[in-house]
C-alpha cells in the first residue's frame, strides 16, 4: 500500500508541475489522448507484470504486438477475413505464444529471458514475412472496429471525451486485480515468486501456474496489439511495438514490482504506466527535445527505483531488531 | 595462563532489544570454549562482533592483554579472527585452492601465481587432514570436507582463534568425527577454538570451559568437570529441565493395528538414487518411526519419492491399506500425506511471506470456493495453528523471516495440520532449533501421534532416535538395515545398523 501511495504521489507532482508550466496540458485533447496512451499501455504492462511476480520476464511483447497486428490487418483488408475470425486468429496466436513459452520455460527448463528474447526475434521476422514487410492498414473501412480504440464516450463531471479504451483497461484490470488478490491462484502465483520450491512442497501446481501467467501475459500483448494497430491504422511491420516490452516492463516495475519475484499489484502497475505516459507527455508538451526522451523517463525510474530501495533498507534496519 | 582473547562487558542494542548486555567471556591460548545458549541468547551477535561483522555498542575486546579495535572482517583477519559460518561461505564454481585464498591471492602484478597458491594449500590441507587436489572444484567435496576446507582456509590465514558456529550441523557422524579430531589436534597446536552448539554431547567430548548465555547475559560457566546435560540446560533455560521419559513409559497402551491396513506401507520401493535397493517398511496408526542412518544413507531421498517431489523408478506405496499414484506433492497431500521438509528456509516456509500466508498455503485449495480464497477461513486456520503450536509472532501479519527458527519450524509443520494428514513424514525436525523448541516440537509430535497420525521421521541426532522412535528404521547406503523394537534401540544397535551391519 506504502508503494502505491509513492508512485501515486510522483504522478501527482509530474502532472501538477507540467500543468503549471503548460497550461495546455490540461485542455481536453491532451488529456483524452494521454488517457488512451495509458490506457493502452497498462494492458501490457498489467500483462508483463504477472511474468515478473513469478520471478520471470517476456521480452517479445513487442514483437508479439507487431505480429497480431500485422497480421489483423492482412487477414482483414488481403485475406477478406471476417472481423469475428480474425480476431479469434489473432487472440488464438497469442494464447499459443503464450502457451509455448511457458511450456519451454517449465518442461524444457528454459530460461524466460532467452526462451522470450527468441520469441522477439521470431515474431518481428514473422510479421515481415507475412506482410512482405509492407505497411498495412485499414483505411478508411472497419470503423466500427476502429472505434474500439479511437471511440470515446462522454462522463458525467469528465471535461473530455473517455476514450473507448479506458473502459476495456478498466475492466480487464479489475479483473487482473481480483485474480491476483482474491483467488488461490493469485496467491500461488505470489508464493512460487518467492520461493517455487517451497511452493511446490506445498502442493502447488507451479508448473500450471506459470504457464498461465505467461499465457496471461501474451494474451494481453495481443489485445494490446490489436487495439494500438486498430489506433494508429498505418502499420509498420517492421516497427510496431518495438521498445513496448520495455516500457511495460518498466511501468510494472515503477509500479511496484520486483523482478526478484512475488511482489505487485495491478493498481500500481496501472500509476506506473500513468508517470510513464505523462512523463512522455510533458516532454512534448514543454518543448524539452524530444532526443531526451529516453534518458529522462530512465532517470525517473532509476530515481524511483533508488528511492525505493532505500526505504526498504530503512525499514529492514528497524526491523533487524533481532540478531 | 593469561588468555589470548578476553572480551569485557559487551553490550549490543538493536532498535527494540538489547542483544547482549554486558557480555564478558575469555579463552586461552589451544583452549576449547563452548559458548551455548537458546536461540536468540547472543550467541550470534557476540561472535558477528568478535569476527568484526558487526561493532558492539560499549564494551571492549582484548587480544594478548592488548585492546583491540575490530571495526571490520578484515581487521579480525588480520588480527586472526576467523568465523567458521554454520552455512559455508564458498564459492563452490572455484577450486580448493582458489578459495583457501580468496582475496589474497599471491600475485604477480595483475596476475595469480597458481602454483604457490596450490602448494601452499597443500600444506594446510594436510593440517586438516584432508586428502584432497588443491585443484578440485568445492562443489564436488562433501558438506564435511567442504567445512574443513573452511578450516584450511582460516588457518592459512594464521587464524589464532577460530570461531566455529555449530559446525556439525549438517555433517555425518565420520564428518564429525573427523572434525573433532582436527579440532583437537588444533588444541595441541595452540590454536583457540570458540565453538558454538545446541548439541550438548558435543559441548561435553570437546570443551575444556563451557560459557552459558541466556537473554543476552552471562548466565553462568561450567569448567570441564562440571559440564553435564543437565548442568548445562539449568544455565541455558534458567529453570531445571527434567527430560521426560518416553511416552510409552508414560501412556498406557497404544493402538496397535494389523498391517493390512497400515498407515504407510511400503512396498519394493526404489529410488532413482540407490536404484539397486528396495525399500519394504510399513507404519501403523499413532506409531511415531524414526529413520536413522549417516548422512547420505538415502533418508532425504526415500522422504522425496514418498511425497512425490522425485519419481519412484519402481514399487508401491499404500495409504490405509489403498495403493497411491503418486506423481507430485498434489497426489501426496491428497492422499494424505505432509512432508515437513529438512531445509526450512528453502522448502519449508516462505520467508518474506506472512505467517497467516504460510500457514494456509497447503489447505487453500481445499477450503476455496470456485478458486476465491476465503479470508474468514485463513484466518481460522492462521489462528488455530498459531494457538495449537504456541508459535510466538507479534501478528499473523509479521513476515516469517522475523520469527526465530523453532517458530518458523513450527510454521512448516502447522500448515499441515489443517489438512488432517494421516502420515506426517519430517525430515530432520529439529536442527537448528533452540532446546525449548525442541521439547514443543516432540510434545506437537506425540500429540498428533496419539491422535492417530502416522510419524515417520528422519533424524540425525541419535538422543532424537532414542527418545522419540517406537520403532526405528536404520539406512545405511539406500538400504533397509535393520529395524528396532523400542526395548531394542540403544546407541550401540543403531549404529552398528547404520554403519551397515544388518540385523541378525
Amino acid at each position: 500500500m506504502k508503494k502505491i501511495f509513492g508512485i501515486l504521489g510522483l504522478l501527482v507532482f509530474v502532472i501538477v508541475v507540467t500543468a503549471i508550466k503548460e497550461p495546455n496540458f490540461l485542455n481536453a485533447y491532451n488529456l483524452q489522448n494521454t488517457v488512451r496512451w495509458t490506457s493502452l499501455f497498462s494492458l501490457i504492462a498489467i500483462g508483463v507484470s504477472f511474468v515478473i511476480i513469478t520471478g520471470g520476464i517476456d521480452l517479445s511483447i513487442g514483437s508479439t504486438i507487431g505480429l497480431v497486428g500485422s497480421l489483423l490487418a492482412y487477414l482483414l483488408t488481403m485475406k477478406g477475413w471476417s472481423v469475428p475470425a480474425a480476431l479469434a486468429a489473432v487472440m488464438l496466436m497469442s494464447l499459443a505464444i503464450g502457451l509455448a513459452h511457458g511450456l519451454l520455460i517449465t518442461k524444457m527448463r528454459l530460461q524466460p529471458f532467452i526462451v522470450t528474447l527468441c520469441g522477439l526475434l521470431i515474431y518481428r521476422g514473422l510479421s515481415r514475412l507475412i506482410t512482405n514487410d509492407q505497411s498495412q492498414g485499414f483505411g478508411n473501412s472497419f470503423e466500427g472496429l476502429r472505434h474500439l480504440a479511437i471511440g470515446t464516450f462522454s462522463l458525467p463531471f469528465v471535461p473530455f471525451a473517455v476514450p473507448f479504451p479506458f473502459l476495456i483497461t478498466l475492466v480487464v484490470g479489475i479483473l487482473a486485480a481480483i485474480f491476483l488478490n482474491r483467488t488461490i491462484y493469485g496467491r500461488y502465483l505470489l508464493a512460487l515468486g518467492r520461493n517455487e520450491t517451497a511452493a511446490r512442497y506445498s502442493g502447488i501446481n507451479t508448473d500450471a501456474m506459470k504457464m498461465i501467467a505467461y499465457v496471461i501475459c501474451s494474451v494481453l500483448a495481443g489485445l494490446g496489439g490489436i487495439l494500438f494497430s486498430l489506433d494508429l491504422n498505418s502499420i509498420q511491420p517492421s516497427g510496431l511495438g518495438e521498445f513496448y516490452e520495455l516500457y511495460a516492463i518498466a511501468a510494472a516495475v515503477l509500479g511496484g514490482c520486483s523482478l526478484r519475484g512475488g511482489e505487485g499489484s495491478i493498481l500500481g502497475v496501472i500509476i506506473g504506466t500513468a508517470v510513464m505516459r505523462v512523463l512522455y507527455n510533458a516532454i512534448n508538451i514543454l518543448h524539452i527535445p524530444t532526443h531526451l526522451e529516453f534518458a529522462i523517463i530512465g532517470a525517473v525510474i532509476l530515481s524511483g527505483v533508488i528511492v525505493d530501495e532505500l526505504v526498504k533498507r530503512l525499514a529492514a534496519q528497524r526491523r533487524a531488531a533481532r540478531p | 595462563m593469561n588468555p589470548l582473547l578476553q572480551v569485557r562487558s559487551l553490550s549490543k542494542r538493536f532498535p527494540g532489544v538489547l542483544a547482549l548486555e554486558s557480555v564478558s567471556l575469555s579463552v586461552a591460548q589451544g583452549e576449547v570454549l563452548a559458548v551455548v545458549g537458546e536461540n536468540g541468547a547472543g550467541k550470534s551477535t557476540l561472535m558477528k562482533i568478535l569476527a568484526g561483522v558487526q561493532a558492539p555498542d560499549t564494551g571492549e575486546v582484548l587480544l594478548n592483554g592488548e585492546k583491540v579495535h575490530i571495526d571490520s572482517v578484515r581487521t579480525a583477519q588480520r588480527l586472526g579472527i576467523a568465523l567458521i559460518h554454520q552455512e559455508l561461505n564458498l564459492a563452490d564454481n572455484l577450486s580448493v585452492a582458489a578459495n583457501i585464498f580468496l582475496g589474497r591471492e599471491p600475485r604477480a602484478g595483475w596476475f595469480i601465481r597458481r602454483l604457490d597458491t596450490e602448494s601452499a594449500s597443500t600444506a594446510v590441507l594436510q593440517q586438516v587432514g584432508l586428502d584432497v587436489a588443491p585443484r578440485t572444484l568445492v562443489s564436488t567435496l562433501s558438506l564435511g570436507r567442504q567445512q574443513m576446507v573452511e578450516i584450511a582456509k582460516a588457518l592459512s590465514a594464521n587464524a589464532r582463534v577460530l570461531i566455529m558456529d555449530e559446525p556439525t550441523s549438517s555433517l555425518s557422524q565420520h564428518e564429525t568425527d573427523a572434525l573433532f579430531r582436527v579440532i583437537k589436534d588444533l588444541r595441541r597446536r595452540g590454536v583457540s577454538i570458540i565453538y558454538i552448539s545446541h548439541r550438548l554431547g558435543e559441548v561435553k567430548q570437546l570443551a575444556d570451559r563451557v560459557v552459558v548465555l541466556r537473554d543476552g547475559k552471562n548466565a553462568g560457566e561450567l569448567s570441564r568437570e562440571e559440564v553435564s546435560h543437565d548442568n548445562l540446560v539449568r544455565l541455558m533455560v534458567g529453570r531445571s529441565f527434567e527430560i521426560p521419559r518416553h511416552r510409552l513409559e508414560t501412556q498406557s497402551g497404544k493402538p496397535k493395528a494389523t498391517s493390512d491396513n497400515s498407515a504407510l506401507a511400503v512396498r519394493q520401493l526404489r529410488t532413482a538414487v540407490f536404484p539397486q535397493h528396495a525399500l519394504d517398511f510399513s507404519i501403523e496408526r499413532g506409531e511415531i518411526v524414526g529413520v536413522a542412518g549417516l548422512v547420505g544413507a538415502g533418508r532425504t531421498e526415500m522422504l522425496r519419492v514418498l511425497f512425490g517431489i522425485d519419481p519412484a523408478i519402481s514399487g508401491e506405496i499404500l495409504i490405509g491399506g489403498q495403493a497411491q499414484l503418486i506423481r507430485g506433492p498434489r497426489d501426496a497431500i491428497d492422499a494424505g500425506l505432509a512432508l515437513v521438509p529438512e531445509d526450512r528456509k528453502q522448502q519449508g516456509v516462505i520467508l518474506e511471506m506472512a505467517v497467516r500466508e504460510n500457514l494456509s498455503l497447503a489447505s487453500l485449495r481445499r477450503d476455496s470456493r470456485g478458486g476465491f480464497l476465503n479470508g474468514a477461513c485463513e484466518r481460522s486456520i492462521a489462528e488455530e495453528a498459531v494457538r495449537a503450536l504456541n508459535i510466538k509472532t507479534p501478528s499473523q501479519r509479521q513476515p516469517v523471516q522475523y520469527l526465530s527458527g523453532g517458530n518458523q519450524q513450527k510454521i512448516a509443520l502447522g500448515k499441515w495440520l489443517a489438512l488432517k494428514p494421516r502420515v506426517l513424514l519430517l525430515d530432520e525436525p529439529t536442527r537448528g532449533i533452540d532446546v525449548g523448541a525442541k521439547q514443543e516440537i516432540y510434545k506437537i509430535m506425540e500429540q498428533l501421534a496419539a491422535d492417530g497420525v502416522a510419524i515417520l521421521f528422519v533424524s540425525s541426532e541419535m538422543e532424537e532416535i532414542l527418545r522419540m522412535s517406537d520403532r526405528a528404521l536404520v539406512m545405511h547406503q539406500g538400504r533397509l538395515t535393520g529395524e528396532l523394537q523400542r526395548h531394542e534401540l540403544s546407541e550401540e544397535a543403531v549404529m552398528q545398523l547404520a554403519t551397515g551391519k544388518s540385523s541378525p
